[in-house]
């Protein structure tokens, strides 16, 4: 592949009927000067439309990270356990006896902006294909979710519309959802957040990349028609939302996830059966990134010819086919003598497989329709070549105001109300109203379902599970971007770590808003900085995950919101740790150190309406040690529970682990000494402040000692702090010397009805939102 | 040792799971594809859960025009067993192999959530282990999963015993709704009039096994397991 076209074999000629290229239409394609410069150099002529098309599409934000690649590039990535990093449709790593998990996450946000089932609908099947393609079953979704506060009816038509999505999709393709996180503020109140995770479980040696290879091998189109939904959808996630945004409706495609169940068994089959090259997911910019990509990490050329690939209506442009969305397609390369097997493998499936092109020497992206050569772009160049954008950064003036301002004095009502509150705020509160919409036992392996610290599932026929979580404080992130980036993954962390599992790398859906303004790229890269040095102190290097900028509307950019999916390893299924409660009598230890500090923190916001305060510093090293700590104690079966301290500090997490599951009888009483007020604590700060690096633990009493001890040789503080009371009891605790009581039935009630109680409205149908 | 085969329509995604419980239970467990026109010599067989045909037009409507299902009419005609979960559940009754239908849950969202069932029914070839009055908590996960029929069917499934499971509240303060999606009497499960076929609408090959919780589910397929054709105390039905 050389840096300049070869004259002759990259001469292509206008479309019948297809516009013109002029000024007009490079910048409605989204291509600057700059951009459109690149192009007219490497291709030595003008591009045809279609070849305008196909650059838009591989040159958005979304395909070619043109404004975050030398920011990712500063992710640690490697390790024993990493088997495949970033730069293929998932990231794998290694776990014991041969078996491997593949996982990426990934934003659907503008699409569930506009259309919110369909939106997430969708998402999730590209999730799904993304790890499938890696010949990866997939074991297990998560999804994390912001919108605006329920009291509009706006947002609870988003809210109700995505979670149904979600749940449709994955329920009908029979993967467990086994957790995630919803959060509601402000400032996603015209652009919701949908970022969706998968995790699936494969052989490490039956894993597939996706690099075409073999001059003439045949590609073909596997699944579903190409119709006319989607084109341009890459484009469109790569814009700001606006007024118009409602008119791109027509962009967002429709989920058929019973067609990608079939999908997902006939390629799982294919890869196994060692019948194929190579596989990809025709997701974002589908036909052109799935070839050009495939052709360009295989350092080979494609020739598609547009005219064979099956369409759901007669007509089609070669622009249009190239750029189409439409859900449920692969691309599949496999030698010539191979394709009337996988023909015959994908009708087994009621799927078809047809031959649209193959592999070629040249190096060049050429697509024909009806013997007319439409684009012929050298395939390297345009997979690689986009600008990349090193932007301006710098701190907003009002993030530091926000930062040094101090909160307003506290509410009448004191401390007891204030927990009461903090349980009813829907951010905190329980999300059963989501999670049980969504099937999370099928498979049959769900050793800790939604609902606590992390969803676990057992790999079928071991010994061994996987812990999983996705989590994001985009309070802290807002106001401390770097500090923000690292609690993000010190709590995925925490709450793998609380199950009983050792943290094992990470992916991340970076949500941001426009990076071309200085403040929105200085999160972006702060965020980032503090992601990294996270992963390299944990040994959770990053596998991939999805950067997703241009997350604004009319009233201004997102919270920034990186998103951190994390898998853990269980090494005994069976040594799962819960997060609540379950016996009497059993003694309650801190783990950690509590300072008091409440800045950033969920009572600020949610009780005193202030987002602001300067956030605590994260201890990696603390942190760190923490996660070996509750490791190592479940692998003894020292604890009965487990817990990880975050939103609402200690008094929400003891309430948490008391109160029980949504199906526990009644949940249990307890009562704790949280704290002095040595260091200078105030009373709101023992009970509420959101200090990393802590966990709840509940310990059988003759267990104790050795808690203690195994404590001690971590270097870990421990506080025995109380015990566990009778089903049906209260809640005491006592901090800085006063105590305040709670009844464990009143505090369930408000955490478990806080949702229904505001979906309860008979606005959340459909046509209420519009 | 009985040979169990586990249907797997386009869309079936309990397949493995049901499979697993069997072969754990101890019988011999193989799939039987949508498109065979045998069974392969089975002794019993079970529709999985999942989404048969995407559940396009309505729930196990188009399943039941799979050339296997011909396979199956014959098996029960015969005597043979039939467990239907969930889709296997919805499949049999628009088949017209069990009475009425299941419809949209009333609360009209898909419900995945474990409930408490009453065993009524402990003499079907799925029921056995457990003692009658047996009281189990199963995962329910369904969009439609509303039992109907009309008020002379409910009278005759109640008079001839044909409830095999029945949605109960786990104690009186229990916060697990005694009805999940809205079901005629509470009705979780039922079977024909000689109790071989058996349709229900909770998931018991989901906590068959210990590690998972208590595994409340495995009783149907030990029972299962334990079933042989002339040591059975049920009758062939006349047709």
């Amino acid at each position: 592949m050389t840096g300049t076209a070869t004259p002759g074999v990259t001469e292509a000629a206008a479309f019948p009927g297809e516009r013109p290229v002029t000024p007009e239409v490079v910048r409605e394609h989204n291509l600057n000067e700059l951009e459109y410069g690149r192009i007219l150099e490497l291709l030595g002529r003008a591009p045809t439309f279609t070849e305008l098309g196909v650059f838009s599409a591989l040159w958005s934000e979304h395909c070619s990270y043109k404004h975050s690649k030398p920011v990712l590039r500063t992710f640690p990535t490697a390790g024993p356990q990493v088997v495949q990093g970033p730069g293929e449709n998932a990231g794998v790593l290694r776990l014991p006896e041969g078996w491997a998990v593949a996982f990426k996450i990934e934003s659907h946000n503008h699409p569930s902006a506009v259309e919110p089932y369909q939106g997430a609908a969708t998402g999730v099947g590209g999730i799904l294909r993304d790890v499938f393609t890696m010949g990866a079953r997939p074991v297990a979704v998560l999804n994390s979710l912001r919108f605006g506060p329920l009291d509009q009816p706006r947002n609870r038509y988003l809210f109700a519309g995505v979670v149904r999505g979600v749940g449709d999709y994955g329920n009908c393709v029979g993967v467990p959802t086994l957790g995630g996180e919803v959060a509601f503020a402000d400032g996603y109140t015209g652009n919701p957040l949908v970022n969706a995770m998968c995790v699936g479980l494969l052989r490490e040696a039956d894993l597939i990349r996706a690099a075409a290879h073999g001059v003439g091998n045949v590609l073909l189109c596997v699944g579903a028609r190409t119709g006319r939904d989607g084109i341009h959808g890459a484009s469109f996630a790569s814009e700001e939302l606006s007024e118009e945004s409602e008119a791109r409706r027509p962009q967002v495609q429709v989920g058929d996830p019973f067609t990608e169940k079939l999908l997902l068994e006939a390629s799982l089959e294919l890869i196994t059966s060692g019948l194929i090259v190579a596989i990809q997911d025709m997701g974002a910019a589908g036909l052109t990134s799935s070839s050009a990509e495939m052709a360009a990490r295989g350092g080979v050329g494609v020739e598609i010819d547009t005219g064979l690939v099956p369409t759901r209506e007669p007509g089609m442009t070669p622009y249009e086919i190239l750029l189409s969305e439409s859900q449920e397609r692969m691309l599949v390369v496999a030698e010539p003598a191979r394709v009337a097997e996988v023909q015959a493998v994908c009708a087994r499936w009621e799927l078809t497989a047809t031959p649209i092109g193959q592999v070629t020497d040249d190096g060049i992206f050429r697509v024909r329709h009806d013997g007319l050569v439409v684009a012929a772009i050298p395939g390297q160049r345009l997979v690689e070549d986009c600008p990349i954008y090193e932007p301006e950064a710098r701190e907003d003036e009002r993030t530091r105001a926000r930062r040094a301002a101090a909160p307003p004095a506290a509410p009448d009502g004191g401390i007891e109300a204030a927990l009461e509150r903090l349980l009813d705020a829907p951010s905190l509160a329980s999300k059963q109203w989501v999670y049980e919409q969504y099937d999370s036992t099928v498979q049959a392996a769900t050793v800790l379902g939604p609902g606590g610290d992390a969803g676990v599932l057992r790999v079928p026929g071991t010994e061994f599970g996987l812990a999983v979580t996705v989590d994001c404080n985009e309070r802290l992130v807002a106001l401390d971007p770097c500090e923000g980036g690292k609690a993000a993954v010190a709590e995925a962390a925490r709450n793998v770590a609380c199950t009983g599992a050792l943290p094992l790398g990470i992916t991340d859906c970076l949500n941001f808003g426009n990076p071309e303004k200085p403040e929105v790229f200085f999160q972006f890269r702060e965020a980032c900085r503090g992601i990294a040095e996270a992963c390299r102190a944990f040994d959770t290097p990053v596998t991939g995950g999805n950067v997703s900028f241009y997350n604004e509307s009319p009233t201004g950019a997102v919270d920034p919101t990186p998103t951190i999916g994390m898998v853990g390893l269980l090494e005994q299924a069976d040594a799962r740790v819960p997060s609540h409660f379950s016996t009497p009598g059993d003694e309650l230890l801190i783990l950690g150190a509590t300072t008091g500090e409440l800045g950033g923190s969920a009572y600020w916001a949610e009780v005193l309406g202030f987002v602001g305060g300067r956030p605590p510093r994260v201890d990696l090293d603390a942190e760190r040690r923490l996660q070996r700590f509750l490791v190592a104690a479940a692998g003894r079966r020292l604890l009965r529970s487990a817990h990880d301290c975050s939103e609402g500090g200690l008094a929400v997490t003891v309430a948490e682990a008391a109160m029980g599951g949504p199906y526990a009888e009644g949940g249990l009483g307890a009562t704790a000494d949280l704290g002095s007020a040595d260091a200078g604590a105030t009373v709101e700060g023992v009970l509420f402040g959101e200090d990393g690096a802590r966990a709840v633990v509940s310990v059988a009493t003759e267990q104790v000692s050795a808690v203690v001890a195994l404590a001690g040789e971590h270097g870990v503080p421990v506080q025995r702090a109380g015990r566990v009371l009778e089903p049906g009891g209260s809640l005491e605790l006592r901090a800085a010397g006063r105590v305040f009581t709670w009844s464990i039935g009143a505090l369930r009630q408000r955490y478990f009805t806080a949702i229904p109680r505001r979906m309860q409205h008979p606005d959340v149908d459909r046509s209420a939102g519009e | 040792m009985l040979n169990v085969a586990v249907v797997r329509f386009p869309g079936s995604n309990c397949d493995f799971d049901t499979l697993r419980a069997v072969e754990r239970a101890g019988a011999n467990a193989f799939f039987v594809w949508h498109r065979d026109a045998s069974l392969n010599g089975a002794d019993a067989v079970i529709l999985p859960g999942g989404f048969s045909y995407g559940d396009y037009l309505r729930s196990g409507a188009i399943a039941r025009f799979s050339p296997v299902m011909q396979a199956v009419q014959r098996h029960v005609v015969d005597g043979g067993p039939v467990l239907g979960i969930c889709n296997g559940f919805q499949i049999l009754c628009e088949a017209h192999l069990l009475p009425g239908a299941l419809m949209r849950n009333a609360g009209l969202a898909f419900v995945s959530k474990p409930v408490d069932v009453i065993v009524e029914r402990a003499d079907t070839p799925f029921t056995s282990a457990y003692p009658a009055g047996s009281r189990l908590r199963l995962p329910v996960a369904h969009g439609d999963g509303r039992f109907v029929a009309g008020e002379d069917t409910l009278r005759m499934l109640e008079a001839e015993g044909r409830v095999v499971l029945r949605y109960v509240a786990a104690t009186e303060s229990s916060p697990l709704q005694p009805n999940p999606n809205g079901s005629a009497r509470h009705i979780a499960g039922i079977s024909n009039a000689s109790g071989t076929v058996v349709g229900i609408m909770p998931h018991p090959e989901r906590v068959a096994d210990s590690l998972l919780g208590p595994p409340d589910g495995h009783g149907f397929f030990t029972s299962l397991a334990a079933w042989r054709p002339r040591a059975s105390k049920l009758n062939v039905p006349s047709r």
